[in-house]
């Protein structure tokens, strides 16, 4: 075998070598001249890129190791343990290789380093609470880190002036000016390491976080006006190159600003033709935001500030764009580059430290900035906060003044401009250096460590987690056009008629520009938090409930494991948890406890309760509502056929993807109802036990597009990865109280249409039940398809199309069947057992081949077929019948008189 | 600060009747009180701008004259809402009264005695506010007809009726708790507990 490989391996080697002939190589000095190298040892080769991806594996390893312990990363923010790491290494190496060999290279940090960072928070940032707090970010950018600046170099030279500084440190007003500028600025990249853990308030975090990002403009323009200043010499200054220096400071923020923008529009335009090439779309998000960092930088612009505006810009129509799978790999990737660059960047300010030639210390400039960098910064934000409050409709109070002084985090930015200073033109520079390494490492490390003992003991409000609820976004939109309409009415043109004429500018032209017409066309904020909610929901559900859904699992709960004792603990324990769907794919109690007929009693008044609205619809909006006449009953047909035909050439090639993703209506807030419910069930007594309702359980699958809009509209772009949604939803479980039947038998045949005892009550006296108990489930994909049947066929014609869903063929004819008994389902079933109560879910024909083999899918059709006709008469009583139409339904009646 | 100009106090009396709750001229002043006398100034300039009619009150007309209100989707609801029931014109107490919803709360505010009457800016009558734009036939309930008036106003043309239906219906499915299938006043507050709805809805010129 090795022998056979050898060969080979020697061809490309060889290959390798001859091209790499030429090439001096100092690594290997006694290496045999010429011939075929069997081996070849080529460090000179790959050094650099192997050290880097070395470097970023061993922080990496180190992140994983601080996790190890939950102990110390809850007190110890990581930036702290990395910074640590890093003196650590620094000492080894240092010690090892007696230079020290890394360094924190201001290139590298501003060209590689700081963008994904920059480019993590700009992209990710909550746009509207940046926006809602604007004046008091761009107040303590602005003002704030003009004022620490100032106020830090001046008073660092009064200490030199009152002789409290060393002489050896040789500065001029100049140099510390300088120096305050570049120390002043709060670092974007601590305030996110350390803030992130903290968990402050939104709009505290976004204050101090959106600082240190906008400040970049106003440390950029310090840093370059004083060290031109600088190199220039004091006494060659000029009236105008002050002016100079100030205009600058627009220049630099405002084209950095529109450099971003403009690479956001390009980017948003880009994005829109990707159509057919989904794969590059992540990459062009980052190429291009990269470019503006560039471009920004080239132009000695704010490259921070192009990189926040460039994500903050493009997100929205960036991924409105994108493919469902492109955004989730932006996310990541983002998120990866982010965390990546910050760890490199901790623990290499932590190497760089202890190179001690590049610094000298001097105790009364280092305790000096220290003190002067704390003082000014509280004094600065009081003075800020109390001009802001003026103005603010939220005051800010003395709590979060504390944590916004406290949070003023030095960092790598600071460290990076120090180290770029020119020691012929500034000869204190040693000393500089020291201090910033001392102010970033006391920032970082002291004031990390104790911000959230501070932030707890404080008790500053933190953010609450909360899910986002249909009802918050729906509400916060009506006051977001109410507050417009209130300062229309009282001619303000204040912050939210700017907002709003915003939105009607970005609704009518950009949004349509920037936006493929297909995401355009469904682009809502109300619908988008819908859809993420049942994304949410789903993707809950998988995780909980999703090896019910394994290929042979598709067409019926698995029956084998329902009997099982340890799944139903399951069933119940994931009952109990709340969660919400899935429970109830697997309802199979077999153990007929007090707590199961509790929870079928409480279930099963849930889907009455669930049921309702559609009920209510249906009587309400009765001018959609087509009654059901000859006419109808024709189209009806017209319909189904079409929907055969159709199904038929979809079948084959749709559903093998038709179970990736499923997406059950959520039962959190009906769980709520739950005990509601029950209690009023409880005062009003149970129904009477011989009540003669029919027993049903009405079980429905819908599967559908989830957007149909792609599936009826000419553009054939199926979007792999959202195109095709499953839904399950499933069982009532129909748990009553008991009804004892005689027999014990497995009913004999499908085709017994009195109604009589199912199998399952009769194992399970217990499991009979009573009353309506029509399970509805739909999905965010269904949309609940109402009433309106014309629409509603429509709806349904198209999501089966894209599905290869069968139609329900249930004759609309059908109208006076008696209750069907669930008998007529059981004994269907290929793996059918006496103690199965009752098929839960069960899919329509079509998915249940896809699902299982084919030798069980072509005895499954027909059986299932032969049921269908049952649903007629379901669908009159508890169903609208456009939903029956375009939904299959299977439904299992219960024998319901005893 | 509690003496609105001249131009104010000849509509001193008028009580308001409004979403079923009479307001006696002292409970106006209980909003408005705070209003600096400026602003009283420049909102009733801006009043008289908008009269057209130049009669001392408001009609419909007068407010959909504005350009901006016509295109927001609410506008017709939040005009509807500066009218007393049953009336179409609005003087500028009423003007004024409506206005006050919006004005902050102010943290004095917050540690006032709980006994006296609510003022117009507390969150509750806030919230009031907002529910009142639902709810059209005033029974204190949003129903799911009323609900999706609203949700076709505000979100776009090329929602289906079928997805906005199923908004609805999840939306009332979250926020019920008594199954009445129905949204009703504390129900609403209850979905909005979490929001800041004192920053969310207030502005600050009317400080």
């Amino acid at each position: 075998m090795l022998c056979a490989a050898l060969p080979l391996l020697w061809l490309p080697l060889a290959g390798a070598a001859a091209t790499e002939e030429p090439t001096p190589e100092p690594g290997s000095p006694g290496e045999p001249p010429p011939g075929l190298a069997l081996f070849r040892w080529q460090w000179h080769e790959v050094e650099a890129p192997y050290l880097v991806a070395l470097w970023i594996l061993v922080a990496s390893l180190a992140k994983i190791v601080f996790h190890l312990s939950r102990k110390v990363t809850s007190l110890v923010p990581e930036s702290c343990l990395l910074i640590l790491l890093g003196l650590v290494l620094g000492g080894i190496v240092l010690a090892v290789a007696k230079k020290a060999e890394y360094q924190l290279e201001p290139g590298t940090f501003f060209l590689f380093l700081l963008p994904p960072i920059v480019l993590d928070s700009g992209y990710f940032m909550p746009s509207r609470l940046f926006f809602d707090n604007l004046g008091a970010i761009l107040t303590y950018a602005v003002v704030g880190t003009l004022w620490n600046a100032f106020t830090t170099g001046a008073a660092l030279w009064g200490l030199q002036q009152a002789g409290l500084v060393a002489p050896r440190v040789q500065a001029s007003l100049l140099d510390f000016l300088l120096f305050g500028s570049l120390i002043s600025a709060v670092d974007p990249v601590a305030v996110l390491a350390v803030f992130e853990e903290v968990h402050v308030n939104d709009t505290l975090f976004i204050i101090v976080f959106g600082e240190s990002l906008l400040n970049d403009a106003v440390t950029v323009v310090l840093y370059k006006v004083c060290n031109s200043f600088v190199e220039m010499g004091s006494a060659n200054v000029q009236a105008t190159d002050y002016l100079k220096g100030v205009a600058s400071l627009f220049v630099v923020s405002l084209g950095g600003a529109a450099v971003g923008l403009v690479f956001a529009f390009l980017l948003a335009l880009t994005t829109r033709f990707t159509k057919r090439v989904r794969i590059i779309e992540p990459l062009l998000v980052f190429l291009l935001a990269y470019a503006a960092y560039l471009t920004a930088e080239m132009a000695s612009l704010s490259a921070i500030l192009a990189v926040t505006m460039c994500g903050l810009g493009c997100k929205k129509y960036v991924e409105a764009n994108i493919s469902h799978k492109s955004r989730t790999a932006v996310k990541y990737t983002m998120k990866t580059l982010a965390s990546c660059a910050e760890t490199v960047i901790f623990m290499l300010l932590g190497i760089s430290a202890v190179d001690s030639s590049k610094w000298a210390w001097d105790s009364g400039l280092v305790l000096g900035t220290l003190f002067f960098i704390l003082f000014f910064r509280a004094l600065g934000v009081v003075l800020q906060t109390w001009v802001l409050n003026q103005f603010r409709l939220v005051p800010l109070d003395k709590i979060d003044q504390v944590v916004m002084s406290y949070g003023g985090l030095r960092g790598a930015v600071a460290f990076a401009l120090v180290i770029l200073l020119d020691k012929t033109k500034v000869p204190a520079k040693d000393y500089f250096v020291a201090t910033t390494i001392v102010v970033v490492f006391f920032t970082v490390i002291v004031q990390g460590l104790t911000i959230k003992p501070l932030v707890k003991w404080l008790k500053v409000k933190r953010s609450e987690h909360h899910k986002p609820t249909l009802n918050q976004e729906l509400h916060e939109h009506t006051f977001d056009h109410i507050l417009a309409a209130v300062e229309d009415v009282v001619g303000h043109h204040g912050y939210h008629y700017w907002r709003d004429r915003w939105e009607q500018f970005d609704k009518k032209y950009l949004s349509q520009l920037l936006m493929r017409r297909s995401a355009y066309r469904i682009r809502d904020q109300i619908w988008d938090v819908y859809y993420r909610l049942n994304i949410r929901d789903a993707i809950s559900f998988v995780d909980q409930g999703g090896h019910i859904l394994s290929s042979t699992g598709l067409t019926l709960p698995s029956m084998p494991s329902r009997n099982s004792m340890a799944e139903t603990s399951v069933t119940n324990l994931l009952r109990e948890s709340g969660s919400g769907a899935c429970l109830d794919l697997q309802v199979i109690d077999t153990v007929r406890s007090g707590r199961d007929r509790e929870d079928a009693v409480m279930h099963h008044l849930l889907c009455g309760g669930l049921y309702k609205p559609r009920r209510r619809y249906k009587a309400s909006c009765s001018r959609h509502f087509i009654s059901e006449d000859a006419q109808e009953r024709q189209d009806k047909e017209v319909f189904q056929q079409n929907m055969k035909r159709r199904l038929e050439s979809f079948k084959s090639t749709k559903h093998n993807i038709c179970f990736t993703k499923s997406k059950p209506r959520p039962r959190k807030t009906s769980r709520k109802k739950k005990d509601g419910l029950a209690n009023t069930e409880a005062t009003n007594g149970k129904p009477p036990r011989n009540l003669s309702v029919q027993d049903t359980a009405a079980v429905i699958l819908t599967v559908e597009s989830e957007e149909e809009e792609e599936s009826d509209s000419s553009e054939t772009e199926k979007e792999d990865d959202e195109g095709i949604i499953f839904v399950a939803r499933a069982t009532s479980e129909v748990l009553q109280e008991v009804k004892v039947s005689g027999s014990l038998e497995v009913c004999p045949s499908p085709r017994i249409i009195p109604p009589s005892p199912t199998c399952a009550e009769k194992e399970l006296p217990w499991k009979s039940g009573q009353g309506d108990l029509a399970v509805y489930v739909s999905s965010e994909t269904t949309k609940i398809v109402p009433v309106d049947m014309q629409t509603g066929w429509n709806q349904s014609i198209s999501s089966l199309e894209s599905l290869a869903s069968p139609p329900c063929t249930q004759a609309p004819t059908v109208t006076r069947l008696p209750p069907c008994p669930l008998a007529a389902e059981e004994p269907q079933h290929p793996f059918n057992l006496p103690y199965d109560p009752r098929p839960s879910f069960a899919f329509p024909p079509s998915l249940a081949k896809a699902g299982r083999s084919r030798s069980e899918s072509s005895a499954d059709i027909p059986q299932q077929q032969e049921l269908q006709p049952l649903m007629g008469y379901e669908d009159r009583t508890h169903l609208s019948p456009g939903t029956a139409n375009s939904h299959w339904c299977i439904q299992f009646n219960k024998g319901s008189r005893l | 600060m509690c003496h609105p100009p001249p131009a104010v106090r000849e509509d001193e009396s008028v009580g308001w009747s409004w979403g079923g709750q009479e307001l006696g001229p002292d409970e106006c002043m209980n909003g408005l009180d705070l209003v600096s006398h400026s602003q009283i100034t420049r909102l009733y300039s801006r009043f008289t701008s908008l009269d057209k009619g130049e009669n001392g009150t408001l009609s419909r007309e007068d407010f959909q004259r504005i350009p901006e209100l016509a295109i927001n989707p609410l506008g017709d609801r939040i005009i509807n809402a500066f009218f007393p029931e049953g009336e179409d014109q609005v003087n500028f107490r009423g003007f004024m009264r409506t206005l006050a919803h919006f004005r902050p709360i102010e943290d004095n505010e917050k540690s006032k005695d709980v006994n006296g009457p609510e003022p117009l800016n507390s969150r509750s009558n806030k919230l009031h506010f907002a529910f009142r734009l639902y709810d059209l036939d005033k029974d204190d309930k949003i129903s799911r007809d009323e609900l999706l008036q609203v949700l076709r106003m505000m979100v776009g043309v090329n929602i289906s009726d079928e997805q906005l239906g199923s908004i609805a219906d999840r939306t009332i499915q979250e926020a019920d708790q008594d199954g009445d299938s129905a949204i009703s006043f504390t129900e609403f507050v209850k979905v909005l507990e979490k929001v800041d709805v004192e920053q969310k809805m207030s502005i600050r010129f009317l400080h």
